[in-house]
């Protein structure tokens, strides 16, 4: 590691904590962080795996979602990984820098790993792992029925008859401005 | 095989079939012209569309690569990604949301009007309102626009409420669900909306207007359409100062020629410059048409930018018609703001997966979980305001960068002008103030989004040196080519452009039967 990274990373961590709270992520009943799920990556190992599950939790903190909805995101990745070299060498080389230091990124404290993603913000591997997840996380079902979001609506005949304009903490608009449905 | 010939030289062809190709497709057709019309894209349906927008987005949109540069945020955010806009028969008119408003007096004469305005290069057009009404009219029949033609408004969505309460609390009078063309009752065959809210997505119900499912099909039941889908247009070929054929790539990318009576183009503001550019020859060293040197000049996109707003309680912005309704008060000229021109205010909804990657581009961390998780309790609004035409704002061809078919790709230039700035802040106070009247415990002003208005590349101009084209979109330089899509406006009013791009594609098909029933083309 250059000297000059060395100094910046041991800054993080005595500064680790003046940047913020970070509420431990609260894990699921039965989803641990660690144990099988990484079996099922394909190209990137189990230490790669657990570092970026670490690293997407930071990066949109849902604390109410379990590791799964995050794990999908890191097997995104991974399958990524699997079809480019290129995309191969920027995770691991990105793992392998977040783990410069004393201890692993998965072994500092919650406020430190920020602090040292804060650090890497602009970097082609933070962003590729923030690209990544702002789909994958999203534009999980999963996900949208945590947040009270309904999905596709044709199946069901559209809103037309499920609640459209069913908000009642306001008064309804007169029919000029907004006729009645047919 | 294409049913017209190849090398049938009396056909009329059209480059794209938006709302611009396509309409002026059936419109010729109806007239008796034979017409060729080469859509750079696949061709939908009812049961292909999708309420997914990441699916959608895939499915519709242009994506071939494009440059961005320029102060504006796009350029930084989304550097490939200038426009939101389609390759798909239908064009644009499959994504739109169905706002439908005519321009005011005012807006056709901004050079004259408007006074204080430095380093914007304002150009009335050469015509005025009293020119278009009768066609105004016309596209709204055509189209089914609401509050026009006996057709009831559409019924308000919570989204709505929320807006209508907000702005007449703070003082706003011009509030209802919009002039939008998408049936409130079933006309034209086509069924009344369901409020599904994946307008943006293609409208399954058929509901909202699209030139895929009303004049494409109308035109081809006359005998005389010959739409070529996944025919991309290469270049246009041109004899001296006559056109006389589109070289095309089909969908096995064989490259083969079109003969032309008439060329026009309408392929959206980025490739229609781009493709006069690209057919650059002898006679015609800077582009087909370009003596003026306007040929990808004066891109406009409108002042844009959203405001959504958190509240206590859920909203589900999300349900129902993306863009049923509107504030007017403020699209009038009211120079006291301090600035020239004015903006219209729309209701506007993403979907979760949209609003993660649009709300704040590049943003992460606790608080923007946060603000993902009010998702239920949020109401948005969609800023659409008269930006200023610069010359510097403009279509280039990359000096270095080409396409698959070895054609240069189009850069996108884009600076915010003064007067643009002064009225998106503007904007965004007045958008907030309208949200924290009923309520709203947080207001996020969104940057604007790749755009999905994209105009002037191709200005109307009296005169030659100033524009490409004159008061029929026919081209200064090139008597049998038109210019037949939003690259036409001379400047870019404070309202959705369809509703006009369609009214000059039925001005315009007339002015060509005309032209060509008297062989003067």
């Amino acid at each position: 590691m250059k000297r000059r990274e060395f100094l910046q990373r041991s800054m993080l961590v005595a500064v680790g904590a003046a940047v913020g709270k970070v509420v431990q992520p609260t894990l699921a009943q039965g989803e641990t962080a660690g144990g099988s799920w990484t079996a099922n990556l394909k190209t990137l190992n189990a230490h790669q795996g657990e570092t970026l599950l670490k690293m997407t939790r930071h990066i949109f903190p849902h604390d109410r979602l379990a590791d799964s909805y995050y794990a999908n995101v890191v097997a995104d990745l991974d399958t990524d990984a699997g079809k480019r070299a290129d995309t191969l060498k920027l995770l691991q080389a990105g793992v392998a820098r977040l783990d410069e230091g004393e201890k692993k990124f998965i072994e500092i404290a919650p406020d430190q790993q920020l602090a040292a993603l804060k650090n890497i913000e602009s970097s082609p591997f933070f962003q590729k792992v923030r690209g990544t997840e702002i789909v994958s996380l999203y534009n999980n079902p999963g996900v949208w029925k945590e947040f009270g979001y309904g999905g596709p609506a044709y199946e069901f005949g559209g809103y037309l008859k499920h609640g459209f304009n069913d908000l009642k903490w306001l008064p309804d608009p007169p029919e000029a401005a907004s006729p009645k449905p047919a | 095989m294409p049913q017209l010939d190849l090398n049938d030289d009396s056909v009329v062809v059209v480059i794209g079939s938006g709302a611009g190709g396509g309409t002026l497709s059936n419109e010729l057709c109806q007239q008796g012209m034979k017409v060729v019309l080469l859509e750079a894209g696949a061709r939908q349906s009812f049961a292909t569309l999708q309420n997914d927008e990441w699916q959608s987005f895939q499915q519709l949109s242009w994506l071939d690569k494009r440059t961005t540069s320029g102060s504006w945020r796009v350029a930084k955010d989304f550097p490939n990604l200038p426009a939101w806009i389609c390759k798909t028969v239908g064009g644009t008119t499959v994504h739109w949301a169905g706002a439908s408003l005519r321009f005011q007096e005012h807006e056709f004469k901004t050079s004259t009007v408007y006074s204080g305005v430095s380093k914007a290069n304002l150009l009335d057009w050469p015509i005025t309102l009293a020119d278009l009404e009768t066609y105004y009219a016309k596209a709204e029949s055509k189209m089914g626009v609401t509050r026009t033609n006996d057709i009831p408004g559409l019924p308000g969505n919570n989204n709505f409420k929320v807006m209508y309460n907000g702005a007449t609390r703070i003082g706003y009078n011009k509030v209802h669900t919009g002039r939008m063309a998408i049936n409130s009752r079933p006309r034209d065959k086509r069924q009344s909306c369901w409020q599904m809210g994946f307008c943006f997505q293609g409208c399954k119900s058929g509901a909202k207007w699209s030139t895929l499912y009303t004049e494409i099909p109308k035109a081809e039941a006359t005998g005389r359409l010959d739409l070529r889908p996944q025919s991309q247009a290469l270049q246009i070929q041109a004899n001296g100062d006559k056109v006389t054929g589109v070289l095309y790539a089909d969908k096995d990318g064989k490259q083969l020629v079109q003969k032309a009576r008439v060329v026009c183009v309408a392929g959206n503001s980025i490739e229609t410059p781009r493709l006069l550019l690209n057919s650059a020859s002898s006679t015609h060293p800077n582009g087909l048409a370009n003596s003026s040197g306007q040929v990808g000049k004066n891109y406009m996109r409108h002042t844009t930018g959203s405001v959504y707003a958190v509240f206590k309680t859920p909203v589900h912005m999300d349900r129902g018609t993306v863009m049923a309704g509107i504030i007017q008060d403020e699209a009038e000229l009211n120079t006291k703001r301090g600035f020239a021109g004015g903006f219209e205010m729309e209701t506007i909804s993403l979907h979760l997966p949209f609003l993660a990657a649009f709300l704040n581009p590049g943003a992460w961390g606790r608080d923007y979980a946060w603000a993902m998780e009010q998702y239920p309790n949020m109401a948005g609004m969609w800023i659409v305001g008269e930006d200023m035409p610069q010359d510097t704002n403009r279509v280039t061809l990359h000096p270095t960068e080409k396409d698959s078919f070895g054609l240069p790709i189009p850069n996108v230039h884009y600076d915010d002008h003064q007067n643009d700035v002064a009225m998106r802040e503007y904007a965004y106070k007045k958008g907030a103030a309208v949200y924290e009247a009923v309520g709203a415990t947080r207001t996020l002003a969104v940057p604007p989004y790749p755009s999905t208005h994209n105009l002037g590349t191709c200005r109307m101009s009296e005169r030659a040196s100033e524009g490409v084209c004159n008061k029929w979109g026919q081209t200064h330089d090139v008597k049998n080519l038109f210019i037949s899509d939003g690259s036409q406006f001379t400047t870019s009013a404070a309202e959705n452009p369809t509703l006009t791009i369609v009214t000059l594609a039925i001005r315009q098909a007339e002015h060509i039967a005309d032209e060509c029933k008297k062989q003067n083309l």
